[in-house]
C-alpha cells in the first residue's frame, strides 16, 4: 500500500530541500564559477554569478607556474600504490579471517581497528626523524609506506564485511562438485570476491587521496601530493582567489567524479558493514 | 571442517598485516616515549640528555596545553553536534518523496569528497574574508558590520568548516539507515493513530541509534586529530586560540624543533584519545554485536 503524497506536498518539499542542498554544494560550485573569472571580477562587489568573460587563463597560469600536473601524478602515484600495496597484504589476511575465524578473530579485528585511533601527532617525530635519516623524507615511497599503514586496518575490515557475506555452501557445493583448488579459486571464489576488492579499493583511493596530515608533514617540493600543493596557497597567494579556484577545482575535481559513484560503497566501507 | 592444516595457513594469512601493524604501533611509539625523556633540540644534535619527566611537566603546565585540550574537545563535540543534529534533520527530509532525489544527494554528498586543504583555503578566503568575502558582502549588502571570523572567532570558524566537510557523511549513512526502516512498521504505527512526533520518538530514533553510534566513532577518529584545516586557516591563532593537540605537538617539534617537548605531547595525546576510545570501543562494540 502506497502512501498517497500529495502534489503540493512533493513540490514543497522539492523546493526546500533543493536550496538546502544548494546552499550545502554552494562553496564548490562558488570555486568551479571563480576559476574562470579574471582576479578582478573574483573579488569584485557585487559578486557577478555568470555574468563575466569566461577565462581559462587560470588553468593555464597554475600549471606553468606551480606544475601541477607534477603534485597530481604524486597523489596518483601515492593514494593508488599505499591502497594496491595495502590491498595485496590484506586480502589473505581478511580471507582467512572470515572464512576460518576462530576465538580470537573478533579480538583481532578490534585491536586493528584501535590502531587507527592512535593520534598521527604521537608518531609524528620519530616518523619524521627515521624519515630524515633514511632520506625517505619528501619522497613518494615514503609517503607510500605510511599512508598503507594507516589505511590497512580499514582496508582489512572492509574486505572482511565484503567477504563475510560469500556464503560458504557454495564453496562446500563446488567441492562436492570435484572442484579442483584452482578452479574453486578462479571460477568460484574470483567472482564472488572481485566486487568486494573493487569497493575497498575505490574508497580507499579517495581516502589516500585526500589524507593531509602526513603529506603535508613529510613533503616538500618534490612528493608534494595535491593536499600539500594547495596548502602552499594559503599566503598570499590565496588572495588571488581566481587561481586559488582553478588550482582548487583540479584538485578536487577527479576525486569529487570518483566519490559520486561510490556513494553505496561509502557507507557499507565506512561503517564496516553495520549500516547498509 | 578447519583441519589443522588450514588453520596453520590462516594463521600464516594474517601474519604479515598483524606483524606491520603491531610494528607501526609498538616502533614509533617507543621511539616517541623514549624521547619524550630527553632533552632533544633538533638544532643542537648530538646535546641530548636525560632530564626524566622535566618535558612533562614543562608541557602539561604551558597554558597552551590547557586551551589545547579544551579547543580538541570544542572541535569534537561541536562538529559531532552540528553534523548528527543537523543530519538527522537533512535525512529525514531526503527521504520524502520529491524531484530529482538522486542528484540532489549527489550535491549533498559533494563536500566530504573535498580535501581539506581546498576546503579550508576555499571558506578561509573567499567566504570568510572580512574584505573580500562572500559571507562579509551578505553582512554588508544587509546593512551589518562585517564579521572577521578567522580573527575574532577562529575556533568557530574552523568548526564551521570541519562541519560542512562532515555533515555529508553523516547526512549519507543516516539516511542510508533511514531507508532500510520497515515501511509497513511506520504505516502500521501510523494507522494506529501515532502523529510524526511520536512515530519519530519510538519508531525512527530507537532504528537510527546504530548509524549514529557509527557516526560518533567514524568522526571521532578523524576530529580528534584536525590538523590541515587549522594549518592553512589560523596556524593556531591568534595566540593559541585555535590551537588544538595535534597542532600544538606540529608546532612544538617542527617550528620549535624541541622532539622531547613535542613528544611528550604526543605522548599525552596518545593517552587523551585512548581514553576516548576506550569509551568508544565498548560502545561499538555493543551495538555492533547486536
Amino acid at each position: 500500500m502506497a502512501r498517497r503524497v500529495t502534489r503540493t506536498r512533493k513540490w514543497a518539499v522539492t523546493i526546500i530541500a533543493w536550496a538546502i542542498g544548494i546552499l550545502i554544494f554552494f562553496p564548490i560550485l562558488w570555486t568551479f564559477l571563480t576559476s574562470f573569472k579574471t582576479e578582478g571580477e573574483a573579488v569584485a562587489m557585487p559578486p557577478s554569478l555568470l555574468l563575466f568573460d569566461w577565462t581559462l587563463d587560470n588553468y593555464r597560469e597554475v600549471q606553468q607556474r606551480s606544475d601541477y600536473f607534477m603534485h597530481f601524478l604524486n597523489s596518483v602515484t601515492i593514494s593508488l600504490g599505499s591502497t594496491v600495496i595495502g590491498l595485496i597484504i590484506a586480502v589473505p589476511a581478511a580471507w582467512a579471517m572470515a572464512f576460518q575465524p576462530t576465538k580470537r578473530t573478533k579480538d583481532l579485528l578490534m585491536w586493528m581497528l584501535s590502531t587507527k585511533m592512535m593520534p598521527a601527532v604521537g608518531v609524528l617525530v620519530p616518523i619524521y626523524l627515521i624519515f630524515r635519516d633514511t632520506g625517505l623524507l619528501d619522497s613518494r615511497l615514503g609517503l607510500t609506506i605510511i599512508l598503507t599503514l594507516i589505511d590497512l586496518p580499514i582496508i582489512i575490515w572492509m574486505l572482511y564485511t565484503y567477504f563475510k557475506e560469500i556464503p560458504t555452501e557454495i564453496l562446500e557445493a563446488a567441492r562436492m562438485d570435484g572442484a579442483s583448488l584452482y578452479n574453486e579459486i578462479v571460477h568460484v571464489l574470483t567472482p564472488m570476491a572481485v566486487p568486494g576488492i573493487a569497493s575497498t579499493l575505490l574508497l580507499n583511493v579517495i581516502l589516500a587521496w585526500n589524507e593531509a596530515f602526513w603529506t603535508l608533514n613529510l613533503t616538500a617540493a618534490q612528493a608534494a601530493p595535491l593536499t600539500a600543493f594547495i596548502a602552499s596557497y594559503s599566503s598570499p597567494e590565496g588572495l588571488f582567489y581566481a587561481k586559488l579556484s582553478a588550482a582548487s577545482t583540479m584538485a578536487i575535481a577527479p576525486i569529487l567524479i570518483l566519490g559520486w559513484f561510490s556513494q553505496k560503497q561509502l557507507v557499507r566501507g565506512l561503517t564496516f558493514g553495520a549500516v547498509k | 571442517m578447519s583441519t589443522y592444516h588450514s588453520r596453520a595457513a590462516g594463521r600464516l594469512m594474517v601474519a604479515p598485516s598483524v606483524v606491520l601493524l603491531f610494528l607501526w604501533m609498538i616502533v614509533p611509539l617507543g621511539l616517541t616515549i623514549y624521547f619524550s625523556f630527553l632533552h632533544y633540540n633538533l638544532l643542537m644534535p648530538g646535546t641530548e640528555t636525560w632530564t626524566g619527566f622535566l618535558n612533562y611537566s614543562y608541557f602539561l603546565t604551558d597554558p597552551a596545553f590547557f586551551t589545547a585540550i579544551v579547543n580538541t574537545l570544542l572541535i569534537v563535540v561541536g562538529v559531532l553536534i552540528i553534523t548528527i543534529v543537523g543530519g538527522i534533520l537533512l535525512a529525514l527530509l531526503l527521504d520524502q518523496p520529491m524531484f530529482g532525489q538522486g542528484i540532489l544527494r549527489i550535491l549533498v554528498i559533494s563536500p566530504f569528497f573535498v580535501m581539506p586543504t581546498v576546503a579550508a583555503l576555499v571558506w578561509k578566503n573567499m567566504f570568510m574574508n572580512p574584505v573580500s568575502g562572500l559571507l562579509a558582502f551578505l553582512q554588508k549588502s544587509m546593512g551589518f558590520q562585517p564579521h572577521d571570523w578567522l580573527a575574532s572567532t577562529p575556533l568557530l570558524a574552523i568548526i564551521i568548516i570541519v562541519a560542512w566537510q562532515w555533515l555529508p557523511f553523516a547526512t549519507l549513512i543516516l539516511l542510508t539507515a533511514l531507508q532500510s526502516l520497515d515501511e509497513e512498521q511506520r504505516e502500521a504505527a501510523e494507522m494506529d493513530g501515532a502523529g510524526p512526533v511520536y512515530r519519530f520518538i519510538y519508531i525512527v530514533m530507537p532504528h537510527l541509534g546504530r548509524a549514529v553510534t557509527v557516526v560518533i566513532l567514524i568522526q571521532t577518529i578523524f576530529l580528534l586529530s584536525v590538523f590541515a584545516e587549522i594549518l592553512v586557516t589560523t596556524n593556531g591563532g591568534p595566540g593559541t586560540d585555535s590551537t588544538n593537540l595535534a597542532y600544538l605537538v606540529y608546532a612544538q617539534a617542527l617550528l620549535q624543533y624541541d622532539v622531547g617537548g613535542a613528544s611528550a605531547g604526543g605522548i599525552v595525546a596518545v593517552i587523551l584519545a585512548n581514553i576516548v576510545a576506550i569509551f568508544l570501543m565498548r560502545m561499538i562494540g555493543k551495538t555492533l554485536e547486536a
